[in-house]
């Protein structure tokens, strides 16, 4: 630690600290562009100047170390000041030349009311400027279907180059050119291909990188402001919803350091318009094969006349991608009131709620992979299905300090790894020691193991499960103090299901033996669109989009989508997280805890809750942990020796990814016309590559 | 300076292999480099692509220079655009006249040259004249005030030019004969016009 007196006051920091967070220790405000605290240090804004005293200039606090920091004559500590009449000046010098070029176009600008060049100029700026002459201009640049560009803004801070080289791993933006006419632009204007690029936006001081979907589209100033979680991956993001009157208009990233930094993907924060299209805003009914709108009394009514003259063990039901756990748990009640425990989740085949905790939670947690130093990938492709938690991989990685080897596909994951094989004799041979990496995985103080979704949704799905657990033990990554097995979900719902056990319970049927010919009367669909139903099958399709289960529904009842309810979600790591409404759902659209205690009045089956505060109870009671909002309720590790156990015979097929286009995972992103152009484009890219 | 910008597509050439000669060299570049730290060659290597490449580097290059040295394109892009000395663009066959147009040449009639390039060569610099065979461009300080004004050729610089002079120097360089570079008005080196004036008396 080392002592500094900063504006008068005497604060001790670490020596490897810079200036400016020193400052900021000591409760000084220092204004920024080029600096961001996730980023390298590019130093070339010179907005942080402070004063040293003893020196003959200020200096940018950003790249100069506490260490650098001399003592004053008698060994007093180094004195900053960050108010004097020195820094006054040096700001105001630096804010007018950054204005000189700067366009007034601030009431034409998205950026504005949002803008740190703006605010600022207001805090530090004068509010003249001497320079009389033409201000400079930049051709725009296209960057693809997300950013949008104003090229005469920009203050080229190369926030945006740092951030695509560093975080992204897409090391595609670059200053060209010098001096006047350095201009920032990726290579001949070709588009974007990270799935992080959405962050530019915010990454940017200033509004030459805007959101090309939101362009125009509203003042920060108008809308309100809802924190919430993200459901497009099993990352649970901390997200901001942006509304205006009823309408979603954008979402943004919040701060959160043990799960997404402040980055979110480009589906997460993109979605938008698809909250606004192909939505189900009134109940349907099926008649004579075609599918006609209904009022809620008929469509309870339809249900209610198939439910009685079955047996209620022919009562199935699946939750989709982005169900909430009260939702999911009402259902489960209801089918518990029928005798029936044919429940599943998508993709959730492969779990065993019995098993315990940490045989499908991701143990060693999001921020625990900087504490990694050796990660074995089975079957995932993080990239495509947590590209958050991927980014978080790769920063690790670059630290130098984390090792990698993969088995399953060989795809681009923005960082290097070794390639061990593509299907389970791989992990076999790896489990028997037979590849090098075994030893890096042996050697290494917390070693991980993730396993993804995709490689557990075949029928060998437990015995993957089981070996990858295996290998895990074998490595010493099932530790005292350190649990290195995690299983990568790639959706909302998932934990949150498996928590609830919403799976097959005694006697119940698995997704796949409920959509087997002749198996169930009646499946109740709740968002699932992943779910091919056979012929025969009465299906209530409980969604909010006319996506692939609505098609196949034989009574549609019209629910609320993740930014219209107030729900729970259990992240991939087993984090309990509660998003909030920022809206209403459409037309007659309801909750769907509520349209599913409505209809078990309907069905004479009522279910004992009158209140979302009531039906949580109901919840807390059974799952005490749920309780526990923003904490994670750490697996056995002893669980994980007994799944290992279980062993089971292995297929030869190599292992996938669970997600094939990252931007069409699920309905609210299959009705985004963003998305699909972020499709197209990004299949394009894999066209050219394969050429 | 202005914008720079590379060629439009259609002056582009379709591809771009290094010689056997040049891809050699270039190892030889990455040779002098530490393990992983190959980009710090790319300088010296676009400047031997240029030299192979009609004086010109062009996109296909670019590429072929990231590929070989395994850097984003955008990064090689980045290092071309900045340094004036790579030219983006065809530039004369025969010569790519450098004028130099800094405050010392300027002062010895850098403007008489600049004219000469324009109605000569052609009116705007970087622009092919009608036959191809020769550019222009005007330059900052080329380091050779003592003969200023002065011009360089490729490699070589004429120094202490009139406009006749130039001319004679460009019909060199036209009839493929060049002159001898240096001072185009009989001064040695850069000792006085007048000759020596000091120094005189041997001992």
């Amino acid at each position: 630690m080392t002592k500094l007196i900063v504006d008068g006051k005497e604060i001790d920091v670490p020596a490897e600290y810079t200036l400016l967070q020193a400052c900021e220790a000591a409760g000084a405000e220092i204004p920024r562009f080029c600096y961001h605290e996730r980023l390298s240090i590019a130093g070339n804004c010179r907005m942080c100047l402070v004063e040293v005293k003893g020196g003959p200039k200020p200096v940018a606090s950003c790249a100069w170390g506490v260490r650098d920091c001399r003592p004053g004559p008698k060994g007093e500590p180094p004195e900053i000041s960050t108010r004097s009449p020195m820094v006054k000046k040096a700001r105001e010098g630096v804010m007018e030349f950054l204005l000189i070029n700067h366009p007034l176009d601030c009431p034409i600008c998205d950026q504005g009311g949002e803008c740190d060049l703006q605010d600022q100029a207001m805090g530090y700026g004068v509010d003249t400027s001497r320079f009389a002459e033409n201000k400079r201009a930049v051709e725009d640049k296209y960057l693809g279907a997300l950013v949008k560009t104003s090229m005469n803004r920009c203050i080229q801070c190369t926030r945006c180059v740092r951030f695509s080289a560093e975080i992204c791993g897409a090391p595609e933006m670059g200053a060209t050119g010098r001096g006047e006419d350095m201009e920032i632009t990726t290579y001949l204007e070709s588009a974007l291909t990270s799935e992080l690029q959405g962050n530019l936006v915010d990454i940017c001081p200033v509004g030459a990188l805007t959101s090309k979907p939101y362009a125009f589209a509203a003042r920060p100033w108008e809308l309100g402001k809802t924190q919430s979680i993200d459901v497009m991956d099993g990352v649970g993001s901390a997200i901001r919803v942006d509304t205006r009157g009823r309408e979603v208009m954008r979402i943004l990233p919040r701060v959160n350091d043990a799960v997404n930094e402040e980055w979110i993907s480009d589906k997460t924060r993109h979605v938008v318009d698809g909250l606004r299209t192909q939505r189900l805003d009134r109940p349907y009914v099926r008649e004579n094969g075609q599918l006609r709108a209904a009022s809620w009394a008929e469509a309870f009514g339809a249900i209610a006349a198939k439910t009685g003259r079955i047996d209620g063990k022919r009562i199935g039901a699946i939750a989709g991608d982005l169900a909430a756990v009260e939702e999911m748990f009402a259902l489960k009640e209801l089918l518990a009131k029928f005798g029936s425990a044919n429940l599943a989740v998508q993709g959730g085949d492969a779990f065993d709620p019995k098993a315990g905790r940490a045989s499908y939670i991701f143990n060693p947690t999001i921020a625990g992979i900087e504490q990694a130093d050796a990660l074995l990938i089975v079957g995932s492709n993080p990239r495509r299905e947590a590209a958050v938690l991927n980014a978080r991989i790769r920063k690790r990685w670059r630290t130098g300090q984390l090792k990698i080897g993969v088995v399953g596909v060989k795809a681009d994951l923005t960082y290097a790894y070794d390639y061990i094989g593509a299907g389970p004799d791989s992990l076999s041979a790896l489990a028997a020691g037979k590849h090098s990496f075994a030893d890096v995985l042996k050697g290494a103080k917390n070693p991980v193991v993730l396993v993804g979704a995709g490689s557990l949704a075949r029928q060998d799905g437990a015995a993957v499960l089981a070996q990858a657990a295996k290998i895990a033990a074998d490595v010493g990554a099932i530790k005292d103090g350190w649990n290195g097995f995690g299983v990568l979900q790639d959706t909302a719902s998932r934990v949150g299901a498996l928590d609830i056990g919403f799976a097959a319970g005694a006697g119940g049927l698995n997704a796949a033996q409920m959509t087997t010919f002749g198996t169930l009367d009646v499946l109740f669909l709740l968002g699932a669109d992943e779910i091919k139903v056979p012929d025969g099958t009465f299906v209530v399709y409980i969604g909010t989009h006319g996506d692939r289960g609505a098609h196949r529904a034989d009574v549609i009842l019209p629910g609320a989508a993740y930014t219209e309810k107030s729900g729970i979600y259990v992240n991939t790591e087993g984090r309990v997280q509660m998003a909030s409404r920022a809206a209403f759902p459409p037309g007659d659209a309801r909750e769907d805890w509520a349209i599913i205690r409505a209809l078990s009045e309907v069905l004479a089956k009522k279910l004992p809750f009158d209140s979302l505060a009531a039906l949580r109870q109901a919840i807390f009671k059974t799952v005490p942990h749920l309780m526990r909002i923003d904490q994670i309720e750490a697996g056995q590790a002893a669980d994980l020796k007994t799944v290992a156990g279980k062993g089971g015979s292995l297929d030869k097929a190599p292992l996938t990814s669970s997600v094939d286009d990252f931007y069409l995972t699920n309905p609210i992103a299959r009705a985004s016309a963003v998305m699909a152009e972020c499709s197209r484009l990004a299949s394009g890219h894999m066209l050219t590559a394969a050429e | 300076m202005s914008v720079r910008r590379l060629a439009p597509k259609e002056l582009q050439p379709a591809s771009f292999t290094f010689t056997d000669e040049n891809l050699a060299w270039a190892k030889a570049q990455i040779a002098k480099y530490p393990e992983g730290r190959q980009a710090s060659a790319v300088i010296a290597i676009l400047w031997r692509v240029q030299e192979q490449h009609e004086g010109w580097v062009s996109e296909v290059a670019i590429r072929a220079v990231a590929d070989l040295l395994d850097m984003p394109y955008i990064r090689v892009l980045e290092v071309a655009t900045f340094y004036t000395m790579f030219q983006l663009q065809p530039v004369g066959k025969k010569a790519h006249v450098q004028v130099c147009g800094t405050t010392p040449c300027r002062l010895r009639g850098a403007a008489d040259l600049i004219e000469m390039c324009q109605s000569r060569i052609n009116h705007e610099p970087f622009e092919l004249s009608k036959d191809g065979n020769f550019s222009w461009e005007e330059v900052e300080c080329l380091g050779a005030c003592v003969n200023a004004p002065m011009v360089q050729i490729w490699k070589d610089t004429y120094e202490d030019l009139t406009k006749e002079s130039l001319g004679k120097v460009l019909d060199g360089f036209a009839s493929g004969n060049p002159p001898k570079p240096g001072p185009q008005n009989g001064r040695q080196f850069s000792a006085p016009i007048t000759g020596p004036t000091t120094l005189k008396e041997t001992t």
